[in-house]
């Protein structure tokens, strides 16, 4: 495979450090993250200007999407979910700068962030409704149970799974198309795959963060 | 030799087998979503956002078989194999 020149690989192969370059680009979407959000909070104001209100934006429509999806009971998640959805916009929207390469074109960010997903899904439904969270994989018939047993738990292991691919085989295919766009003919013709690059990194972040909400909102409902 | 055109070739049938099914679902997805927001331009909001989901999820289908054709060619499991056969 053949990779554009990523600056931050450039650094650690300097360093001989061998970590990969999805996780130094991990770190920088973190660093990015945590100094906006410093920033942002620095100088809290009733009014708010520049990037506090930015931020404020931001983080009120994904409240809104939570209240809308989940309900009242969604709130307690909003730190998991706004984490999500704000890591995979940054991340996709990262690979669009020359230099850079989005962390989510990589199959090991994306398993840990559903790997992370599923665990809580879980847990959620054992902590609501306690050994009665059975009840959701058994079905709505009591003699068709271990059937459906079987069926539910090869759905619930498909869903991180397919949260995995979604969006790893979206961002890296933007990659490679970009790649072969660029061989073929470097001026002009990759600028609309860039474009809807921006759409695709916009929709899957919005796909993954509603995903994730309502599996834990179908933890927390009863059971049928 | 053979083994890696046909590895070529099961890439690029599969991907494109996958594209049918893909395509004639989005289309059939968009039709519906069309048609909905000529009949009440108010919901065409709800409309977009609902389609977008739909979109992502059948997409994800042809990004299956997208993986698996990238697997084929580049991390094909079986290379290491057919090598070591060819090179008796």
């Amino acid at each position: 495979m053949i990779h554009p020149f990523l600056f931050l690989q450039w650094i650690e192969e300097q360093l001989n450090l061998h970590i990969g370059e999805h996780v130094i680009y991990t770190w920088l979407v973190m660093a990015i993250l945590i100094v906006v959000s410093f920033l942002a909070t620095k100088s809290i104001s009733m009014i708010p200007s520049g990037a506090q209100n930015f931020l404020e934006v931001v983080v009120t429509g994904i409240d809104g999407l939570i209240e809308e999806t989940m309900g009242k009971e969604g709130k307690a998640y909003f730190p998991l979910i706004a984490t999500i959805a704000l890591f995979i916009l940054v991340c996709n929207l990262i690979g669009l700068v020359p230099g850079f390469y989005p962390p989510t074109a990589n199959l090991n960010t994306n398993a840990a962030m559903a790997l992370a997903v599923f665990g809580i899904t879980h847990v959620v439904g054992f902590r609501k409704h306690g050994i009665g969270y059975l009840k959701h994989f058994m079905g709505p018939i009591i003699w068709l149970a271990p059937l459906m047993f079987v069926i539910e738990i090869i759905g619930h292991m498909a869903r991180p799974l397919s949260l995995t691919l979604r969006l790893f085989g979206n961002m890296y295919g933007h990659e490679i198309v970009l790649m072969i766009f660029l061989a073929l003919v470097p001026l002009f013709l990759p600028i609309p795959m860039m474009l809807m690059g921006v759409l695709i990194a916009l929709i899957q972040s919005f796909v993954f963060t509603l995903l994730a909400m309502i599996y834990i909102a179908g933890a927390l409902e009863e059971a049928h | 030799m053979e083994f890696f055109a046909w590895c070529m070739m099961a890439a690029g049938l599969g991907m494109g087998l996958g594209s049918i099914g893909t395509g004639i679902g989005q289309g059939l997805a968009i039709k519906a979503a069309c048609e909905g927001v000529a009949r009440n331009p108010g919901a065409s909001g709800k409309i977009m956002t609902t389609m977008m989901i739909g979109l992502a999820m059948i997409e994800s289908l042809a990004i299956y078989v997208f993986v698996v054709a990238m697997i084929i060619l580049f991390a094909n499991p079986f290379t290491d194999h057919v090598l070591a056969l060819l090179a008796h």
